[in-house]
């Protein structure tokens, strides 16, 4: 029965949240709680020859400076510190030793009784170095761009497939070309809530950890092996976090920092990093990309060509999927690819919100755009002609794809028809008007995951996951599930997340959890169902004593006979039966590999933007974005539209606003700060609708989902360069669009 | 050190504090008023946002002395009886969060707005909290929950 999913209900979490009482990493208190300060350093590259913490040392209530001289002993081998995002390589120890990797590396922990104390602390320590010449500038390093290394993330990460067709014969013969070179800067994710880790020091020496992360039990692992713990001495604890877009899912060096103080003081510790610190761990790798497609004069795209060179730091290949969206979009038969990175004196990048497709799928798209003015075809139209129902990337069909759809009641609800494709032919006073469009596209995949649900004697039901909520409101859908599979009020359903004593779940990303979470919660209780469909068989005179499995459905707290819903016992006589005790399942819930493993699985969007660019000062504003979304099943209308704008927001601010500036002279993030690295304000926002169409799809997972976290963004950046070229005639591939490249 | 004297939610404290100590961290550190976030150090993103003596202020950018006898209300303040404050109510109905951590600063800033103006146009309440950083609602619902909250309480007096 479905009295909850599919409705716009409000997220179960809410009021917790209006009222200041959902409790964020450094919001839980301790006895005798200390706090740590992290000193950063000033040089890119080099080494420390001198590090002078005795001022800091001298200051009444500083308890410990630990540096790389008098840190204890931490693991040795790299496999200790491979987190379960870690890409292949060597991970970042902090205070390993005196060599500097990056600009901003944690050098020093200064620990004291108060907040203020150990922040004054550490503005004593003095440190002297000896530079060495660092390399930050992507551009010109090309010339060292090499094939990733493979290892556990290739898996996820694949690199692009081997060519098919031979592009360079049939580029040059095709009547129509276009070629064209697009890059976007660095940028940082940025979640509203800083990095910090609150370490609770039991008598025992056991941690309790309040730690800001998209996986409670990737902390969990990553302490355990760094310091050689057991994992029944170590449980992190993350039910609220403030934001996150990939940022946690690897652990940040506030974690490691907090754990070795608190074990060094056998005390409580807790370490918030600033605004500026959260410039100085991962972040989007700058990427530059090359992009040639050929056509035939009706438009048919038969030739692709799409490099892509992405930054890395110079101990971990990170990697992204970049120019194989091209493949996915569009069936061309001749098609070359190519994707290296680059290692600089930067920290390792990491995923953020739609990880290399927010980087290739805009690059697609924007050459789509060009081939359409090359053509004299309408883009959409254009679209329409090389639209197709398989991957041809993988060579296989897409479980479902209702992109066309998306492009119908997109279009419609825009007023796309109405465009006039001449750059420069629509105004309104002062501003140009532009209209422009873009197809996004994400991956839909689902992981093993286990859950835990338990009816209690009163007849309410508890089930948990060592899942995240970053905000996306998993919360709430995972309430929606369990309460529709058992008939259950969801008042009576308590979902439980984000502590590692919880049943394994992966990191929470990839737009996977509500698959893969969801998947699990609805096996489990399902499975606790079946024990409940037991007892209730057991009890004396039951009407179901005959009934198979088959016959019955819960419904309303009851469980009882389809065919005659009369014939029914209350869930709370079925757990009275159990002799007095709750009735407990723990389930697994695995992808339906032989299933799924002939498909391409995938939510589409389209996405249609009106811009207005002032012709004097160049300043543009999204005026209007009409977003129509292929995305399976809509567990919650009202939370899946608020991802979706989320998402939106998120791409007018690639397009436009995001941009981590940096000083290659000194080898540093320049603008490291929310004042100065620009994300959109209230008032830059306008209008921005959202469509879901319909889409079904039972191979994808048995809840029909597609996940909606990242589509919301990938169609974004392409069609406001799309909408920029249109009001003004000039083709920015360079993201961010800043005025300085309109004027 | 100095003694200051505060009302936070209708009950008087008298603190020691330093100097140096902002009020943002003497709520949340010292009377562990944690629904107030900080989330720039820079006196951008207003997630530190409080009352001052009725009006909105940013609690990073002062010091706690400087609010010695001042009458100061929190997110956890807001609505005194229990009952929830129309914003509180409104936020959570029109979804205007996800992860939560910006919402006692936008609900704030959004009390003192309508207060001020109890019935804005969608663009005075846009300009209104452009002081105020969300990451992940992209606004939208935070706009509407404040129309919500102005329709509602419209006629009732402040």
């Amino acid at each position: 029965m479905s009295n909850y999913i599919g409705k716009p209900l409000s997220r179960v979490d809410g009021v917790a949240k209006v009222t200041g009482k959902a409790k964020y990493a450094a919001e839980f208190d301790a006895p005798d709680l200390t706090y740590g300060y992290v000193v950063s350093s000033t040089i890119t590259k080099g080494r420390i020859t001198h590090i002078e913490t005795s001022e800091a040392l001298s200051l009444p209530g500083v308890l410990s400076v630990i540096t790389h001289e008098n840190r204890p002993k931490i693991a040795w081998l790299d496999m200790s510190y491979k987190d379960q995002d870690a890409p292949p390589g060597s991970p970042f120890r902090p205070l390993r030793d005196n060599k500097i990797s990056y600009s901003g590396q944690p050098i020093a922990l200064v620990v004291a009784e108060t907040f203020e104390l150990a922040r004054y602390a550490a503005s004593l320590i003095r440190v002297d170095y000896r530079e060495a010449p660092h390399e930050t500038n992507l551009d010109t390093n090309l010339h060292r761009a090499r094939k990733p290394k493979s290892g556990l993330a290739s898996l996820l990460k694949p690199p692009p497939p081997k060519p098919r067709g031979n592009f360079d014969e049939v580029y040059a013969a095709s009547p129509a070309k276009v070629e064209g070179r697009y890059s976007h800067s660095p940028e940082h994710h940025n979640p509203m809530e800083m990095f910090a880790s609150t370490v609770v020091y039991e008598k025992d020496g056991k941690l309790t950890i309040y730690d800001k992360t998209q996986g409670a039990q990737n902390s969990q692992l990553y302490v355990t092996q760094a310091f050689n713990m057991s994992f029944s001495d170590v449980r992190v604890i993350s039910p609220f976090v403030g934001g996150a877009f990939g940022s946690g899912l690897r652990p940040q060096y506030q974690l490691f920092l907090a754990v070795m103080a608190a074990r060094e003081l056998k005390r409580s510790v807790r370490v918030t990093l600033t605004r500026q610190q959260m410039f100085t761990f991962g972040h989007r790798p700058a990427t530059i990309q090359n992009i040639a497609l050929g056509a035939d004069s009706n438009g048919k795209i038969n030739a692709i060509y799409h490099d892509a060179v992405g930054e890395t730091s110079q101990f971990e290949d990170y990697t992204e999927i970049v120019p194989t969206w091209s493949p996915m979009i569009y069936p061309a038969e001749n098609v070359t690819l190519d994707y290296k990175i680059v290692p600089l004196d930067v920290f390792t990048p990491l995923d953020m919100r739609a990880p290399g497709g927010v980087t290739g799928v805009p690059a697609i798209e924007t050459a789509i755009d060009e081939m359409a003015y090359e053509l004299g075809i309408d883009p959409l139209e254009l679209r329409l002609i090389n639209y197709s129902d398989r991957n041809m990337a993988e060579d296989k069909p897409f479980s479902s794809k209702e992109l066309r759809e998306c492009f119908r009641q997109g279009a419609e609800r825009f007023g796309w028809a109405k465009r006039n494709p001449k750059p420069g032919s629509m105004r309104d006073g002062h501003n140009l008007i532009g209209w422009g469009m873009s197809t996004g596209m994400w991956e839909a995949n689902q992981m093993p995951a286990r859950a835990e649900a338990v009816l209690t004697v009163n007849g309410k039901l508890r089930v948990t996951s060592a899942t995240a909520d970053i905000g996306t409101g998993t919360y709430t859908i995972m309430t929606q599930i369990a309460a529709d599979t058992l008939g259950m009020p969801m008042e009576d359903v308590l979902f439980k997340l984000g502590d590692s004593d919880m049943p394994l779940a992966p990191i929470e990303g990839g737009s996977w959890t509500a698959a893969t979470v969801g998947s699990a919660v609805k096996v489990v209780c399902e499975e606790l169902g079946r024990k409940l469909f037991k007892l209730a068989q057991k009890i004396p005179g039951s009407p179901l004593a005959k009934a198979k499995w088959d016959d019955v459905e819960f419904v309303d707290k009851h469980i009882r006979l389809k065919q005659n819903p009369a014939a029914a016992v209350s869930l709370q006589q079925a757990v009275d039966q159990n002799g007095g005790a709750a009735v407990w399942q723990k389930s697994t819930s695995l992808p339906a590999m032989m299933k799924q493993k002939n498909y391409s699985r995938a939510a589409h969007s389209a996405v249609f933007v009106e811009v207005m660019v002032d012709e004097d000062l160049g300043t543009i504003r999204v005026t209007r974005a009409v977003s129509a979304i292929a995305g399976g099943k809509i567990l919650n209308p009202k939370t899946a539209r608020s991802q979706i704008i989320g998402g939106m927001v998120w791409g007018i601010s690639k397009a436009l606003e995001e941009e981590s500036v940096m000083d290659h002279t000194i080898g540093r993030f320049m603008n490291h700060s929310l004042a100065e690295y620009h994300v959109p304000v209230n008032a830059d926002i306008h209008d921005l609708d959202v469509i879901f169409v319909e889409e079904h799809d039972d191979i994808v997972n048995p809840l029909g989902v597609k996940g909606l976290g990242e589509i919301g963004i990938v169609g974004m950046p392409a069609a406001i360069a799309n909408a920029v070229f249109h009001a003004t005639g000039k083709r920015i591939r360079e993201l961010p669009i800043t005025l300085d490249k309109i004027l | 050190m100095s003694t200051i004297t505060v009302t936070v939610n209708g009950k008087s404290y008298t603190k020691e504090v330093e100097g140096r100590t902002l009020l943002v961290h003497f709520l949340r550190d010292t009377l562990g008023l944690t629904g107030t976030h900080v989330g720039c150090d820079t006196s951008s993103c207003g997630a530190c946002t409080i009352h001052l003596d009725g009006r909105a202020v940013k609690s990073c950018s002062m010091l706690a002395a400087q609010a010695d006898g001042s009458i100061l209300t929190t997110i956890e303040g807001l609505a005194p009886g229990g009952e929830l404050h129309p914003l509180q109510v409104a936020f959570n109905d029109e979804h205007g969060l996800q992860c939560g951590f910006c919402t006692p600063g936008m609900i704030m800033t959004a009390a003192d707005l309508l207060s001020q103006n109890p019935n804005p146009t969608e663009r005075e309440i846009r300009e209104g909290l452009e002081g105020n950083i969300c990451r992940c609602t992209g606004y939208h619902n935070i706009v509407r929950a404040i129309q919500l909250a102005a329709e509602r309480t419209a006629g009732v007096p402040a």
